[in-house]
C-alpha cells in the first residue's frame, strides 16, 4: 500500500534541505540579520516597556481583567453593570464591534452588490447616478461621513415629539424603537422542543441538500412554516411569546428594542461607505467575464436576468469574492472610528479600561489581540468560501 | 485647534515615546531625574490642557489664557526664568492620562483631580491642589428638574476617560436609581449632545461645567442642579519618578499661595523688596542663601509673583469674570483650604 502511494503521480514534497533553502531564499545572512534585527527591536521595546512600569510603580499583568470597573455602558449585548469585571466591560465591547461589523457587513454586500449591478444595467440614468454615489462616498472620509450621519441622527425630534407610526415604532433623537419580541419563561420542555426542532431542521436541511432537490423558494417557504409552527408550539410548554411596544413615559420612551443614534449613525456609515468599494469591486468582477459568454448564453435562449445569475455571477464570484473579504476586514477595522461619535466599541472600552487601570500595554496588546482574531477569523470564513466558489463553482437551480 | 480623535493617538505616542527613552536609557548619566533633563534639553516644559474659558483657552490671538496656564507660565519661571519657555497642548480627558505615562507630557494642568488609583495603579505624582472642585449636573431647565435625584430613567452625557463618568455610576447606584450614559471622548461632541437634545443632562466637573455653559448657543436654557456628587480636587499632576521635578511643581505653587497669604501682589512686589521680614526677604530672593542651597534662581519667587501675580490675582483675573467664588478655595487664613507650608 505504502509502496504504491510512494510510486503515485503527482507532485511529491520537497525535501527537508530543498525546503529550508526555499524557506531563507538567495541571501540567507541578510535574512538571518533582519531577523536579528525585528527580534532586538521587539527586546528594546519589552524592555523600554517594563523600564517605564518600573519606573512608575506599575505591575505588569492581566490581574487587572478581574477587578471590578465602575462604570457604565450606554448599550450591551450582553447584561452589563458599573461594579462588573472588567473582561466582562471588554466582551460587552467587543459584541458591540461584532453586532456593528456583522450587520455592516450583510447591509454593506446587499447595498452594492444592487449597486454595482444597477451601474451595469445599461440605464444610463441609473448608471450616473451610481457612478455619482460611488464617488462621493469614496472620496471622502470616513469620519467626516460619521459626523454627517451623527447630526442627522440627532436632528430627529426629541422623545416627547418622536415621530410614531402605529404607536408601535418611534423615531427620535434618542434613537429608533422598535417592538421588541419576548420569549420568558422557559420551562426544561421548551428547550427539549426547540432542541428537537432545531435537530430536526438540520437534518431536513442536510438530506436535502444532499440530494440537492431543495430550490431556494422552497427552503425558505419551509422554513418559515417551522418558524411559525414553533411559535405556536411553545405556548404549550408553558413558555410565553409575546411583543413589548416602546411607550413614551418620563424623560424617555422604554420598552421595545432600541436603536440607538450612535449604532444607527455608526451602522449607516460603514454600510454607505462599504457598498461604494463592494459596488466598485462587483462591478470590475462583472466586467471581467468574457463578453462571449453573454453572447453564448444569449444564443441559448436565456434571458438577461437569468445570464446573469447563471453563467456571468457564478464566474465573476471568483474575482469579487477575495476582494470584499478585505473589503470585510477593513469595515471591520474602520468599525473603531466608533469612539469619535460614543458609540461603545471595543475601542472605546479599552481606553477606558486602560485610563482607569493604569495598564495600557496590557490593554493594547488586547486589543490587538482581539483584532487580529476577528479579522483572521473573517478571513478564515471568506477563505472557505471562496475555495467553495473557484473550485466546483456554484451550485445553482 | 480642534481635535480629532484618532484610534490610538495616544498609544503611537506612547510607542515613539518608548523609542526616545529607550535611546535616553544608554545615553543619560544625570542627577536631575529623568523628567527635568528632557525638559532642559528641550528648552521649554509640554502641558497638557483641556478647553474651558476660565481655566485654559487661547484668546484672539491664538495665545493661551486661564487660570492653569498660568501655572504652566509659572513652572516655566521657576524652571527657566522665563514665563514663554511653556508650550500648551490641548487633548481630551481620556487621551491625556496615557499621554503623561508615555511622557508626551511633562505635567496635566488639565483639571485633573488626585485620586488614589491615578497614583498607585498609574504612577502619578500630584502637585499641591489648586481648586477645590465638586461634580456638577448641567440639566436643560425646561425638563423641569431641582435635584439630581429626579433623573431617574434619564439619559446622561458623560466624558470618557474623567472621574465624572466612574462618579455618576456611583451616585447612580447608591440611589438605586437607573440612568443611560452616553459615553463621549471629544468635547465638541460631548456639548453637542446636550444642545441637540440627545442627552437630558451631561456630567463634568462643576468649574468645567460654568465654562463650558457660556459657550451654549442658549446657555439661559440650562442650569447646573445644586449638588456637587463628588470632591474633585484638582492638581497639577506628573508622571511618577522624578522627584525634583515633583518638588519644583510643588513649590511653584505654593509661591503663589504663600505670597497672597503675605499680601505680595504682582503690583506691589517691588516694594516688598525692601521689606525687613527675613522670610520674605528669602522668599524673594533679597537674600539668595535659600535659592542658592536648593539649587534655583534666587529671583524664581520674585519672578513669578511679579510676571503672573498671587493665587488670588490669578483667580480674580481669570474666574472671577465667570462668576466664580473663591468658595474652598480661600486662604486657611480667611476660612478656606488653601495653606502652604512655610518657604524655609
Ligand atoms: N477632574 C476630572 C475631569 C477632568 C476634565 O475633564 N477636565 C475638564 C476641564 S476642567 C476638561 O478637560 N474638559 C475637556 C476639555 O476641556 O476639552 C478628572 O480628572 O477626571
Amino acid at each position: 500500500m505504502s509502496v504504491e502511494a510512494k510510486h503515485q503521480p503527482g507532485l511529491t514534497r520537497p525535501g527537508i534541505v530543498r525546503r529550508t533553502a526555499a524557506w531563507w531564499g538567495a541571501w540567507p545572512v541578510a535574512q538571518m540579520l533582519v531577523v536579528a534585527a525585528v527580534i532586538a527591536l521587539v527586546y528594546l521595546l519589552g524592555a523600554n516597556a517594563s523600564a517605564t512600569m518600573q519606573r512608575l510603580g506599575i505591575t505588569p499583568g492581566f490581574g487587572f481583567l478581574s477587578h471590578s470597573a465602575n462604570f457604565e455602558i450606554g448599550e450591551s449585548v450582553i447584561a452589563f453593570k458599573a461594579g462588573d469585571p472588567y473582561v466582562r466591560a471588554i466582551l460587552a465591547g467587543l459584541l458591540n464591534t461584532v453586532k456593528v461589523a456583522a450587520f455592516g457587513c450583510v447591509l454593506a454586500t446587499i447595498l452594492g452588490v444592487a449597486l454595482g449591478i444597477a451601474g451595469l444595467s445599461g440605464n444610463v440614468l441609473l448608471a450616473t447616478l451610481v457612478r455619482w454615489y460611488v464617488e462621493i462616498v469614496r472620496n471622502t472620509p470616513l469620519l467626516l461621513q460619521l459626523f454627517f450621519w451623527i447630526a442627522l441622527a440627532k436632528a430627529l425630534p426629541p422623545p416627547r415629539q418622536a415621530l410614531s407610526a402605529l404607536d408601535a415604532l418611534f423615531l427620535s433623537n434618542r434613537g429608533v424603537y422598535v417592538p421588541a419580541i419576548m420569549a420568558e419563561n422557559f420551562t426544561p420542555q421548551t428547550f427539549w422542543l426547540l432542541g428537537l426542532i432545531a435537530v430536526s431542521y438540520g437534518l431536513f436541511l442536510f438530506a436535502a441538500c444532499r440530494r440537492s432537490r431543495l430550490g431556494m423558494r422552497r427552503g425558505l417557504l419551509a422554513t418559515l412554516v417551522l418558524l411559525i409552527a414553533t411559535g405556536f408550539a411553545l405556548p404549550a410548554t408553558g413558555a410565553s411569546i409575546g411583543l413589548e411596544l416602546p411607550v413614551l413615559s418620563g424623560f424617555n420612551i422604554r420598552g421595545g428594542h432600541n436603536l440607538t443614534p450612535e449604532f444607527a449613525a455608526l451602522l449607516a456609515g460603514l454600510t454607505v461607505k462599504f457598498s461604494a468599494a463592494i459596488a466598485e469591486i462587483v462591478r470590475a468582477g462583472i466586467q471581467s467575464v468574457d463578453r462571449g459568454q453573454w453572447e453564448a448564453a444569449r444564443v441559448l435562449g436565456l434571458h438577461n436576468g437569468q445570464i446573469m445569475r447563471l453563467v456571468v455571477l457564478p464566474q465573476a464570484l471568483r474575482v469579487i469574492t477575495p476582494l470584499t473579504t478585505s473589503s470585510y476586514l477593513d469595515l471591520t477595522k474602520d468599525s473603531s472610528l466608533a469612539v469619535a461619535i460614543g458609540y461603545p466599541d471595543l475601542v472605546s472600552i479599552i481606553n477606558t479600561t486602560a485610563n482607569t487601570t493604569g495598564q495600557s500595554f496590557e490593554a493594547l496588546a488586547i486589543l490587538i489581540g482581539v483584532y487580529l482574531a476577528l479579522n483572521l477569523s473573517v478571513s478564515f470564513l471568506m477563505n472557505v468560501y471562496n475555495r467553495r466558489v473557484a473550485l466546483k463553482g456554484v451550485h445553482v437551480r | 485647534m480642534t481635535f480629532i480623535p484618532q484610534l490610538g493617538a495616544g498609544w503611537s505616542t506612547a510607542l515613539a515615546a518608548s523609542l526616545v527613552v529607550a535611546g535616553s536609557i544608554f545615553s543619560t548619566t544625570s542627577f536631575a531625574g529623568p523628567t527635568l533633563d528632557k525638559i532642559k534639553e528641550r528648552g521649554a516644559i509640554k502641558v497638557g490642557v483641556g478647553t474651558t474659558p476660565g481655566f485654559f483657552a487661547p484668546d484672539d490671538n491664538g495665545r493661551w489664557q486661564g487660570f492653569f496656564i498660568d501655572y504652566g507660565r509659572a513652572l516655566a519661571i521657576t524652571v527657566f526664568g522665563d514665563p514663554e519657555k511653556v508650550e500648551f497642548t490641548n487633548s481630551s480627558p481620556q487621551q491625556r492620562l496615557p499621554a503623561l505615562q508615555a511622557g508626551e507630557f511633562d505635567v496635566l494642568l488639565s483639571g485633573v483631580t488626585v485620586t488614589i488609583s491615578r497614583a498607585f495603579q498609574l504612577g502619578f505624582h500630584f502637585g499641591p491642589t489648586v481648586f477645590y472642585d465638586g461634580q456638577g449636573i448641567l440639566v436643560r431647565k425646561d425638563l423641569g428638574v431641582n435635584s439630581a435625584a429626579e433623573l431617574d430613567g434619564a439619559t446622561i452625557g458623560v466624558q470618557s476617560g474623567t472621574t465624572g463618568e466612574l462618579n455618576i455610576a456611583d451616585f447612580f447606584r447608591k440611589a438605586g436609581k437607573k440612568f443611560t450614559p452616553v459615553t463621549i471622548e471629544e468635547t465638541g461632541e460631548f456639548i453637542n449632545a446636550l444642545e441637540t437634545n440627545r442627552v437630558d443632562a451631561i456630567t463634568q466637573d462643576s468649574s468645567d461645567l460654568v465654562g463650558k455653559r457660556t459657550q451654549l448657543k442658549k446657555p439661559d436654557d440650562y442650569v447646573i442642579l445644586p449638588e456637587r456628587l463628588s470632591k474633585e480636587p484638582l492638581a497639577p499632576a506628573i508622571a511618577g519618578g522624578d522627584d525634583r521635578w515633583l518638588e519644583i511643581v510643588n513649590w511653584t505653587v505654593n509661591a503663589t499661595i504663600q505670597a497672597e497669604e503675605w499680601g505680595i501682589t504682582s503690583k506691589n512686589v517691588d516694594e516688598f523688596l525692601k521689606s525687613e521680614d527675613p522670610a520674605i526677604q528669602r522668599f524673594l530672593g533679597v537674600d539668595p542663601s535659600l535659592a542658592q542651597s536648593i539649587g534655583l534662581d534666587p529671583k524664581w519667587a520674585y519672578t513669578i509673583i511679579k510676571a503672573v501675580g498671587n493665587y488670588g490675582e490669578i483667580f480674580d483675573r481669570h474666574l472671577k469674570p465667570l462668576g466664580w467664588d473663591r468658595g474652598y478655595n480661600r486662604l486657611w487664613t480667611d476660612g478656606g483650604l488653601l495653606y502652604s507650608p512655610p518657604f524655609r
